[in-house]
C-alpha cells in the first residue's frame, strides 16, 4: 500500500515539475539565477590568483551552493505555501496522501535544482578552460556531491517549513541563516583568511563542505594548496554531509507528521485571516 | 441494560457515535458535551450559528483534530487512531480550498483517485466528471475555474473513493440554483444507490429541509435539537396558519388541528371559501425559535 503511494508520489513529482517548467514566472527565476551566476563566471574567466584560475575555483562552489539554496528554500517555501492553500490538507484526506505529497516535493525540488545547476555548468565549460581536463570520474564526483547536497538540505527544509507559523518568517529565517553560512563558507571569501573560530563554525555546516567537495571533484590536485589543510578532505566532506542528511531524515518524518496532524481546515482559515490582516 | 445482541446490532449500523464530546481551545470551551449517533445510510445535516463548533465537530470526526474529551467512534474506529485503511472509507469536503492551481481538472482527479485503488473500487473518472457537471472542463486548469466549478470538483474529489461515509462542510457555498439542484440530485443518488452515509453542514435551511433525513442543531457547545425536519417543526410550532377569504374579505387563523378546522370552514361557507392557504411551520421557524431560545437563556 505504501509503495503504491510512493509510486504515485514519484509520478506526482514529475507532473509538478512539468507544471513548473511551463510557468513563465518559474522559468524567469531559474534563468535569472543561472544568468547572474554566469555573469560572475564570465568576468572571472581570465582572472588568476597566484596562478590559479579564479573562475575554476568559483564555479563548482557556486553550483553546489545553488543546490543548497534550492533544496532548503524550495522545501521551506513549498511547504509553507501549500499548508496555507490547502494542498497539504487535500493530501491528508486521501489514504497515504502525505507520503505521495512529500515524495513529490523531493522529486520536484531535486529536478528543478539539478536543472538550475546544469544551466550554470554547461555554458561555463565553454568559458573556463581550466575545466577542459575534467574527466568522467570528476563529473560523476560532482554529481555525487550535488546529490549529497540535496539529501543534506531537503529534510531540513521540511523541518523549518513545518515549524514556521507563516511562509514569510519561515523563508526569511532560512534565507538569513543560509546567507550567513554561505558568507563564511569560503566560496566568496577565502576561508584561510578568516579567524580560527569562524573556520571551525563554517566546517560544522554543509555549505563549506559542498564547495570543498565540488572543488575536490573537478579541480586538478594543485588547487588543493588553497584549501584549509592544503589538501582535499573528501572523506570528511562525505562524512559531514552524510551526518547532516542522516540527522535530517531521522528528524523530518516525525516533524512532518506532527505538523500534518495539526493541520486542519479551521487552522488554515485562521492563518489565512491573519495573513489578510497583514496585507490589509 | 442493553442485550449483547442489541449492542452488536448497534455496532453494525451506527456509523458515527459521539458521546460527551468536549473541545476547548485554551480557556474557551467550544464543545461542552455533544451527543449523537448516525446510522448507516442516513443523511444528517448539522445546523448552527457561526462559531457554534460545527466545523470543529466535523474535523474531530474526520480525524483532523484531536478532541479534549469524550468518546467518538467513526466506522467503528476512534478517529484519533484512524489508520490509512480507515481513511480510505471516508470522503472529505472541507471549506473553500484554492490548492493545485496549476493542475488540470481531470489530471488531479485521476491522481487522487489512484490513491484509493489498493483499498476499494473508486468511481469511473469520466462518469464522475459528468455527474458533477465538469465533463467539458476536464482539460481546464483549476486556477481558471469559477468558485462554483471549483466547489463541484471538491465534491468530486471527496467522493471519488466511493466513501462509506461522506463529510461535507458547506458544500454548496457559491452555487447557483441550477448547480445546487444538480448537487442535491447527486447526493440523493449517492445516498440511494451507494448507501453512502452523509454528514453535512450548511447555512441554507431550505437545502437542509430538502436533503436531511435528520437535522442536528448545534448551539452553545451542545446539540439543542435532533430530529427529522417535520418532527422539529412540530416540536416548536404545533400550530399551522390557515388563510382564506370569503366574499373578498381575508382571514387568518392559527390551529393545531388543521383538518378539523378546514372541514368546519367548508361546512359553514361551502363554495364561498377562496384563496385557501395552509402554512405549517418551516425549518426556518424552527431554527430561529431554537437558536433564539438559546440566546435568551
Amino acid at each position: 500500500m505504501i509503495w503504491h503511494a510512493v509510486r504515485l508520489g514519484l509520478r506526482r513529482g514529475l507532473t509538478e515539475t512539468k507544471h513548473a517548467f511551463r510557468e513563465p514566472q518559474e522559468i524567469f527565476f531559474t534563468l535569472f539565477w543561472a544568468g547572474s551566476f554566469l555573469v560572475v563566471i564570465y568576468f572571472q574567466r581570465d582572472a588568476t590568483i597566484a596562478g590559479v584560475s579564479l573562475a575554476a575555483l568559483t564555479l563548482p562552489s557556486l553550483v553546489t551552493l545553488g543546490i543548497a539554496f534550492n533544496g532548503l528554500m524550495g522545501m521551506v517555501g513549498g511547504l509553507a505555501v501549500e499548508r496555507e492553500d490547502g494542498t497539504l490538507l487535500r493530501a491528508k484526506s486521501v489514504p497515504h496522501g502525505m507520503v505521495g505529497y512529500v515524495i513529490a516535493k523531493v522529486v520536484l525540488i531535486s529536478l528543478s535544482s539539478l536543472t538550475g545547476s546544469m544551466l550554470v555548468l554547461l555554458p561555463s565549460l565553454f568559458m573556463v578552460s581550466a575545466l577542459d581536463a575534467v574527466g568522467v570520474p570528476g563529473w560523476l564526483g560532482l554529481f555525487g556531491i550535488l546529490m549529497l547536497g540535496l539529501l543534506a538540505t531537503l529534510p531540513w527544509g521540511a523541518v523549518i517549513g513545518s515549524f514556521a507559523s507563516n511562509p514569510q518568517t519561515g523563508a526569511g529565517f532560512s534565507m538569513l541563516g543560509l546567507a550567513g553560512l554561505a558568507a563564511i563558507s569560503g566560496i566568496f571569501y577565502p576561508i584561510t583568511s578568516m579567524p580560527g573560530w569562524l573556520q571551525v563554525v563554517a566546517q560544522v555546516f554543509p555549505p563549506y563542505w559542498l564547495g570543498h567537495g565540488a572543488r575536490a571533484a573537478v579541480l586538478p590536485p594543485g588547487f588543493a594548496a588553497a584549501e584549509l589543510t592544503g589538501a582535499w578532505r573528501v572523506e570528511w566532506c562525505v562524512l559531514v554531509l552524510a551526518l547532516w542528511a542522516a540527522a535530517g531524515f531521522l528528524i523530518a518524518p516525525g516533524v512532518l507528521r506532527r505538523m500534518a496532524r495539526r493541520e486542519s481546515g479551521s487552522v488554515m482559515q485562521a492563518r489565512r485571516e491573519r495573513a489578510m490582516q497583514r496585507v490589509g | 441494560m442493553p442485550s449483547l445482541e442489541d449492542a452488536v446490532h448497534d455496532l453494525a449500523t451506527d456509523v458515527i457515535r459521539v458521546h460527551d464530546l468536549r473541545m476547548s481551545y485554551g480557556p474557551v470551551e467550544v464543545l461542552k458535551g455533544v451527543d449523537f449517533t448516525v446510522r448507516r445510510g442516513e443523511v444528517i445535516v448539522l445546523l448552527g450559528p457561526n462559531g457554534a463548533g460545527k466545523t470543529t465537530t466535523i474535523e474531530i470526526l474526520e480525524g483532523f483534530r484531536m478532541r479534549s474529551g469524550g468518546q467518538v467512534t467513526v466506522l467503528g474506529v476512534d478517529p484519533a487512531r484512524g489508520d490509512e485503511a480507515w481513511r480510505a472509507r471516508l470522503g472529505v469536503v472541507l471549506q473553500s480550498w484554492r490548492d493545485h492551481g496549476r493542475w488540470k481538472v481531470g489530471e488531479l482527479l485521476a491522481h487522487l483517485r489512484a490513491f484509493y485503488t489498493p483499498y476499494r473500487t473508486p468511481f469511473d473518472l469520466d462518469e464522475l466528471l459528468a455527474a458533477v457537471g465538469l465533463a467539458e472542463h476536464a482539460g481546464r486548469r483549476l486556477s481558471k475555474l469559477s468558485g462554483g466549478e471549483r466547489r463541484r470538483l471538491d465534491v468530486a474529489i471527496g467522493i471519488v473513493g466511493r466513501p462509506e461515509l461522506l463529510f461535507l462542510d458547506e458544500p454548496t457555498a457559491g452555487f447557483d440554483p441550477h448547480a445546487r439542484r444538480d448537487f442535491h440530485d447527486l447526493l440523493h443518488r449517492l445516498s440511494d444507490l451507494e448507501e453512502t452515509t452523509i454528514l453535512m453542514t450548511t447555512h441554507d435551511l431550505d437545502e437542509a429541509e430538502k436533503l436531511a433525513d435528520r437535522i442536528l442543531i448545534l448551539d452553545e457547545g451542545g446539540i439543542v435539537a435532533d430530529g427529522s425536519p417535520d418532527a422539529l417543526a412540530r416540536k416548536v410550532a404545533r400550530d399551522a396558519q390557515v388563510r382564506w377569504s370569503v366574499d373578498g374579505e381575508h382571514f387568518v387563523h392559527a390551529t393545531d388541528d388543521v383538518t378539523a378546522f378546514v372541514r368546519g370552514l367548508f361546512a359553514q361557507h361551502g363554495d364561498a371559501v377562496q384563496d385557501l392557504e395552509i402554512r405549517r411551520a418551516t425549518l426556518e421557524d424552527t431554527y430561529m425559535a431554537m437558536v433564539l431560545k438559546e440566546v435568551r437563556r
